[in-house]
């Protein structure tokens, strides 16, 4: 019961909006890394199809030809790249590299965990995602 | 509601103060509350006045009965922590003008169970950081064998001495994306403390430790969200401490 321990469940766990950038780029990874998984197992689902002939290829892959199956693929891009660009940003903090040194904290006391380094690593990320998405938009869509 | 009555009137505040704001309370009584009820209150305020001083003045003026942990209103006993306007912060730390808004609400914070109204037990947490063993390990003893003492230089302290400031208020587990979801999360606390005398050069623990939160709803439950660090009002940045350590534990770092 949500009383007994007051926890903030998914909800709270999701909200990415109060506490900065980085706890946005922690719900966006989460986000991409499960858009990713269920992309994989469909895109599984999708290429199995050649062992049933060359027409239920064809038509399977006419279904990507689509302006549905053009904006999926924009957002399969886009969620590539942030994914990966934020997930070697987040590998190297985990090994605990670029997460600042230890000193004694003085008023007021900004996080160096949280520097600067990291924020424009997750600009870059989006700004990458953006930038691929646009890319592949004007192929998807192009001519 | 009566309660809402302005406090100007009664208060030990500053009459003149100019300003008023509303403060939202949450209240709860878990032992025949069914659910949280927020009631307002309007409070005169200064420049100066922090949340926890609008609480008393609540507390001493309109509604005796809004319960409220406090202690040495300087921000180093941990007590106060809750959640103003969304966020845990301490009460006696944050000021009312500092927030930027007409209406303060202020709630108990999340992650830990409630005892009434503002106040929430903080056992688990107390009982994680007794896990990490805070306290210097070594077979010889400065005590028992007083024929010398520990050195330390200078550049030693300035290894773990940041992480020796958590006074424990548990602002870190109440914004940890991880500690909304799973209870046996060890939680930013416990792990930043854990680094603080991994770090300590007179300790020699480091291994019991690392055993310690090398376990699944341990260290590696931590996804690096920062917020942790974003909130504690001690500059201890929990979120480096534990990146730190599992540079040890993932042996990029000796
Ligand atoms: C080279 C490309 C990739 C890199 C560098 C990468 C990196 C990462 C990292 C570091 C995390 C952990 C994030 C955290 O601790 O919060 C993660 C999570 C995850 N990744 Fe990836 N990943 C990549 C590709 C993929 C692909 C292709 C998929 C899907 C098939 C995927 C699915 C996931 C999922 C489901 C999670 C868990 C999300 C969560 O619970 O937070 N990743 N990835
Ligand atoms: S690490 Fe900071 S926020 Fe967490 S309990 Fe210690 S002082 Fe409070
Ligand atoms: S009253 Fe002691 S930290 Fe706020």
């Amino acid at each position: 019961m949500k009383r007994n321990e007051n926890r903030e469940g998914i909800k709270g766990m999701a909200n990415p909006g109060r506490y900065g950038i980085e706890r946005f780029a922690y719900w966006l990874m989460r986000i991409t890394g499960l858009g990713l998984l269920a992309y994989f197992i469909g895109h599984i689902y999708e290429t199995s199809n050649i062992v049933n002939g060359k027409t239920a290829w064809e038509n399977m892959l006419s279904m990507t030809q689509t302006t549905e199956g053009h904006v999926l693929l924009t957002l399969v891009i886009g969620m590539c790249v942030f994914h990966t660009a934020n997930g070697i940003r987040v590998m190297l903090g985990h090994g605990g590299y670029g997460v600042g040194k230890p000193a004694r904290p003085d008023y007021p006391y900004t996080p160096a965990s949280q520097n600067n380094m990291h924020k424009l690593c997750i600009y870059a990320s989006i700004g990458l995602a953006a930038l691929a998405m646009m890319y592949g938009m004007s192929v998807l869509f192009g001519e | 509601m009566s309660e809402t009555a302005l406090a100007e009137e009664q208060s030990s505040t500053e009459v003149s103060s100019s300003k008023i704001v509303t403060l939202r309370i949450a209240k709860f009584n878990p032992e025949h509350d069914s659910g949280q009820q927020y009631v307002d209150f309007k409070v005169p305020y200064e420049r100066w006045t922090t949340v926890l001083d609008a609480v008393l003045d609540v507390k001493k003026h309109l509604d005796h009965s809004v319960a409220v942990r406090y202690s040495c209103r300087q921000a180093s006993c941990g007590s106060c922590g809750m959640k103003i306007n969304g966020r845990p912060r301490l009460a006696c730390f944050t000021k009312i003008s500092e927030l930027n808004s007409d209406v303060v609400t202020v709630e108990p914070m999340n992650n830990y169970p409630i005892v009434r109204d503002l106040v929430v037990k903080l056992d688990k947490m107390f009982a994680n950081h007794k896990k990490m063993q805070p306290y210097v390990i070594r077979e010889d003893s400065e005590i028992t064998a007083p024929t010398k003492e520990f050195n330390q230089t200078p550049e030693q302290l300035e290894e773990y001495i940041q992480f020796a400031n958590c006074i424990k208020c548990g602002l870190c587990n109440s914004a940890c994306p991880t500690m909304a979801t799973d209870s046996s999360f060890l939680g930013p606390q416990a792990l930043g403390q854990a680094y603080r005398y991994v770090a300590d050069n007179r300790d020699k623990g480091k291994y019991s430790r690392l055993k310690i939160i090398d376990e699944s709803h341990g260290i590696w439950r931590c996804h690096f969200a920062g917020s942790c660090s974003q909130v504690c009002p001690k500059g201890v940045d929990p979120a480096m401490g534990i990146q730190l350590l599992r540079g040890y534990l993932l042996g990029f770092r000796k």
